[in-house]
């Protein structure tokens, strides 16, 4: 009995210092956060919800909101669907183990680049002027201004792909592994074909990998402000407009109350997909 | 033969991407080696004189280094930026070293009152993006004066909660059985931690560290949020401000930027792997 409650104690030795650490730079100011945004920022008296009325009613939060919405629902499923066929593409010619890791080392590279060392490469790449109109005109399209026109979505839709299509191929990778090899021998020895195989088995299967891997990019693409200012710094075309632009502009001009209310929205908005991930991990242990 | 024309058949757009992945990469290290009379005949048109396209050479004509002489001998910002990122990049590590490695630990291998709300803490935080977050960093920094040091980077890097949740996820698969068997020979808990969990555990400390040290190379919200003193700035920072007039020497600045990245992707590749994979999937 006694050594129980010594290893509790030990226990809590161990996690102790680093938690007092997120406590005092994370969550005990989150507090504070929390009750900011139901106080005026001048004179800090109680004033209910009009701090998130204003956030609400703010011609950039929304555009911002939406962009964002937009972003996930164009980006979310052409992430997913191509790190997918790049992911049964690498399983198809995991035979040859060299040509394997040589692909899967490519796919992940644009991970460990700096998106600081791709900004001038993407200045050059799509401007009026730029490598990719001279390609689009040697084939006789019209080129676009691509970073001043609403094309600029499209390119921050492109960039966010290649940043990340190869951590979602290393997941989808894994998933795929971990339905065993002897199911897929004894459907082939049935007569089932490469797509039934497929249907019938690899997909049933993953349905947990598949949820875990669909949430995590989810909220993975709520942090796409990085490729944004990749593209565009930090004052990009409206098209591109996301919650961090608005963010730093707010904290530019010390509306602190506004940025408190905008930041529990979020908050709010991140904790369910978080929630049904965990719920997730749980149930498949 | 038909199974050699389908492989082709998927090969070929799988290489395609691969080098499309690349290219960047392969650019900025070109671009190094080129003179920046070179480069600007082939960029002019996006400089503003003239019509037509930018074009690139994936070899350059006259290879020179006088740019990455230029940018080592002749330009101190970029050193004093340099060494700030790598500043910020070892302290974020070093504290994750130091706190988020027992954290991990306690939170994998004791059970004691509270600690699924801890849990729940760390998993919460790390999801959460930076703009959640970045009010309450402000509002700490701001108490403790630190706001506009170096400081204002590190110690939040060093308790953020990703690190130790991946390390987390690998101490949990360490057997009981091994750590039960140490306990019977007299050892104490402490010791249990350093002479087995951090040895069985390692591959999950070094895949954290890998996933660390990458995100501190390329942090950019913080930077641009807590640092006012442009002699702080780390290199993300600095890069973007050289004008495309000094296409040559931001190439080459660029490039230099990516090398430590570079290296510990080439090297811990696997552990990132084993990192992505730990964060995201249980299985």
């Amino acid at each position: 009995m006694d050594r129980q409650k010594r290893r509790k104690a030990v226990g809590l030795c161990f996690v102790l210092p680093g938690f007092m650490g997120v406590a005092v730079f994370y969550l005990i100011p989150f507090l504070d956060v929390f009750r900011r945004s139901f106080v005026t920022a001048v004179g800090n008296r109680f004033c209910g919800f009009r701090n998130y009325r204003t956030v609400f009613a703010n011609a950039a939060f929304r555009l911002a909101a939406g962009n964002t919405l937009t972003f996930l629902a164009v980006c979310l499923p052409l992430l997913l669907a191509l790190s997918l066929l790049a992911a049964l593409g690498l399983s198809a010619v995991a035979d040859n183990k060299r040509l394997y890791a040589v692909l899967k080392g490519a796919y992940l590279i644009p991970l460990a680049v700096p998106a600081a060392s791709v900004v001038l490469l993407w200045k050059l790449v799509f401007d009026r002027h730029g490598f990719l109109n001279g390609v689009l005109d040697a084939f006789g399209i019209a080129g676009k201004d691509w970073m001043n026109s609403g094309a600029a979505f499209g390119v921050l839709v492109f960039s966010y792909i290649w940043k990340n299509m190869g951590y979602v191929v290393v997941l989808w990778l894994a998933g795929l592994a971990s339905v065993p090899e002897t199911l897929y021998e004894a459907a082939r020895v049935d007569g089932a074909g490469r797509w039934d195989c497929f249907v019938r088995i690899t997909i049933p299967l993953m349905r947990p990998v598949i949820f875990m891997i669909v949430v995590i990019s989810l909220l993975n693409s709520f942090k796409v402000f990085r490729e944004a200012w990749m593209v565009a710094g930090s004052y990009p075309e409206d098209s591109i407009y996301l919650l961090q632009h608005i963010f730093n502009n707010w904290f530019r001009d010390l509306s602190m109350d506004r940025i408190a209310a905008a930041a529990v929205l979020l908050c709010i908005a991140v904790f369910g997909p978080i929630r049904l991930l965990q719920r997730c991990w749980e149930d498949s242990r | 033969m038909r199974k050699n024309r389908k492989r082709i058949l998927i090969g070929i757009p799988l290489l395609a991407a691969a080098v499309f992945a690349v290219s960047p990469v392969l650019f900025l290290l070109t671009g190094t080696f080129m003179g920046t009379r070179e480069i600007a005949s082939y960029i002019g048109p996006v400089l503003g004189d003239g019509e037509g396209f930018a074009v690139f050479r994936l070899i350059p004509l006259y290879p020179t280094l006088a740019n990455v002489v230029e940018l080592l001998l002749d330009s101190p910002e970029f050193f004093q930026m340099f060494w700030n990122t790598a500043k910020i990049t070892c302290g974020v590590l070093a504290g994750q070293l130091a706190f988020g490695t027992p954290a991990a630990w306690g939170l994998a291998r004791y059970t004691f009152p509270g600690k699924k709300k801890i849990y729940m803490c760390y998993i919460l935080l790390m999801m959460m993006p930076f703009q959640v977050t970045m009010l309450s960093e402000y509002l700490v920094l701001d108490g403790m004066g630190l706001l506009d040091t170096l400081w204002a980077i590190i110690l939040p890097g060093a308790f953020s909660t990703f690190p130790p949740f991946i390390m987390y996820r690998f101490f949990c698969g360490i057997p009981e059985s091994l750590i039960e068997a140490a306990r019977v020979d007299g050892a104490g808990e402490v010791v249990i931690f350093f002479k087995i969990g951090i040895p069985v555990g390692s591959s999950g400390i070094i895949s954290a560290m890998v996933l660390q040290f990458l995100e501190c190379q390329s942090m950019i919200e913080q930077p641009s949020v807590f640092l006012k003193t442009k002699s702080l700035w780390p290199l993300a920072l600095y890069l973007p401000e050289i004008g495309l007039e000094e296409a040559g020497f931001a190439l080459c600045a660029s490039f230099m930027a990516l090398i430590p990245a570079m290296c510990v992707f080439l090297c811990g590749q696997e552990y990132l792997e084993q990192g992505i994979v730990a964060a995201a999937i249980r299985e």
